[in-house]
């Protein structure tokens, strides 16, 4: 066999080589995407299946505040019927400002205040809220990794013709998710 | 990040290995003295495997036994508990570490275990009373980083597999000492004897500085990782401010665990002077603050 032919074959095969590296790398990538997404809708229901027990809980100690409890209701209504990212985010962002109003009323009722069942289902929230920051800053960070491997040249021609898609970040007003720490070592 | 993973993999399989090999140098010194190599190989491959299978099964619970740590559950400290579980889900973890509460007054805490689903955090009362929120929350971080680099299998590997070396060679040494005048005359092996001597004296030696080389980049790697995860690595660098300012040691602060530690629990505070921080299982706590603050 000529030498030409051996080392277009060698090329060929690595090439092939660095196709298949570069694909699997992105497969597992999306998929890790897909997975923390996936945590954050576990940690959203927690939020949704703990606000009706909140909303009871008011309502027993409240008067005339119904124009409250039906915007809450139906923030949490139609966050739960948000599908991407960029939905959850805006429907989120809605909920949590009912939940504020809420939280608003409850503070002129001091007998509701006082009461250990609210205490404990604020504080669930609180936590539920703190659960969803924390599965977000996760979720972030492998959209993060994956959009880079995405760009970085030469990759975003081989991501381009296998169909691999940019996934959205799942922002929230409060924090700048660029602004990760640089780290040296 | 998931190439530390893979590095810890293998070095966990490395370290197996040499220790096995040393084990096995032991046993056939061991063999020459009583004058059949085959009992001293058979002993010491009997050895390594059985501290091998402990290492990776039981070496969190040895570490946490040696440590006096007590597990606590969810009702015992809610607010501990809550923060171990939201760095968890931001380190994309699946399963909660379990955590254990050590009677100290000292500030420090460590992780172990063989894989994050089986991990265990354990921290001291002295660190629960010291440190504010953000700060124990950046010390947590640092640990959860350990677990998820994997740092905790090799870790905790070299707790049960050294302290074996170590005990092993001090039992040898002595035998060796004070049992070998009468066996010299009819047997002839003076020198192999002396071969056996020095290396039991030499395989502590390389067994620590097995642990010592590897603990300090750990430390700055995770320290890094908890930066990233809390985004907040002023919370880390004045939690390590004030356990440096405290400079409270263990009181049962042990050789075979040290490494495992946040801060050197002989000496959290690690300066001094150069022969110290050479010999060290932990890093300069200043060199550490100045990192984190430089993030």
């Amino acid at each position: 066999m000529p030498t030409y032919l051996l080392i277009i074959i060698a090329v060929v095969a690595i090439l092939v080589l660095w196709l298949v590296a570069v694909f699997n790398s992105l497969v597992t990538l999306r998929n890790r995407v897909h997975e923390a997404w996936s945590d954050i809708e576990v940690q959203l229901k927690r939020r949704y299946d703990l606000i009706p027990n909140l909303v009871n809980a008011v309502k027993g100690y409240t008067k005339h505040e119904e124009g409250v409890f039906t915007k809450v209701t139906e923030a949490r209504a139609n966050a739960m019927k948000s599908q991407t990212p960029a939905e959850h985010a805006k429907s989120e962002n809605m909920l949590t400002d009912a939940l504020k109003s809420l939280f608003a009323v409850a503070e002129n009722y001091p007998q509701l205040q006082a009461s250990q069942n609210f205490l404990s289902l604020q504080n669930d929230l609180t936590d539920a809220e703190d659960k969803i920051q924390a599965a977000r800053r996760f979720y972030n960070g492998q959209v993060r990794d994956l959009n880079t491997k995405l760009q970085v040249f030469p990759n975003n021609f081989v991501a381009g013709s296998f169909g691999f898609k940019k996934e959205a970040f799942f922002d929230a007003e409060d924090e700048k998710i660029n602004q990760t720490p640089e780290v040296k070592f | 990040m998931y190439n530390q993973i893979t590095s810890n993999k293998r070095k966990s399989l490395v370290l197996i290995t040499l220790f096995v090999v040393i084990l096995l140098a032991l046993g056939w010194a061991f063999g020459i003295y009583v004058e059949d190599v085959y009992v001293g190989l058979a002993l010491a491959a009997v050895i390594s495997v059985i501290m091998t299978l402990v290492g990776y099964f039981r070496g969190d619970k040895v570490a946490l036994a040696v440590a006096g740590a007590k597990k606590i559950e969810r009702r015992d400290n809610e607010t501990l508990y809550r923060l171990v579980e939201n760095l968890a889900i931001a380190q994309g973890m699946k399963v909660t570490p379990t955590i254990y509460l050590i009677d100290d007054p000292s500030p420090n805490a460590f992780a172990a275990g063989r894989k994050p689903e089986k991990s265990v955090i354990a921290v001291t009362t002295g660190l629960l009373a010291t440190l504010e929120k953000v700060e124990l929350e950046g010390v947590l971080a640092h640990e959860l980083g350990h677990i998820k680099n994997l740092d905790i299998r090799y870790m905790t590997l070299v707790v049960v597999l050294v302290g074996t070396i170590i005990l092993i060679s001090d039992i040898l040494t002595r035998t060796f000492i004070f049992g070998g005048r009468g066996k010299r005359e009819n047997g002839g092996g003076g020198a192999i004897l002396i071969v056996g001597l020095a290396l039991a004296i030499l395989s502590p030696l390389i067994a620590e500085l097995i642990k010592l080389a590897v603990s300090r980049q750990r430390e700055y790697l995770a320290d890094a990782t908890a930066a990233m995860t809390t985004r907040h690595p002023e919370g880390l660098a004045s939690a390590l401010e004030k356990i440096a300012k405290m400079d409270l040691p263990l009181r049962r602060a042990n050789h075979a665990t040290a490494h495992l530690y946040l801060a050197n629990p002989f000496d959290p505070h690690v300066t001094k002077k150069k022969f110290e921080t050479i010999f060290s299982t932990h890093p300069p706590i200043e060199d550490r603050i100045a990192r984190l603050r430089d993030m």
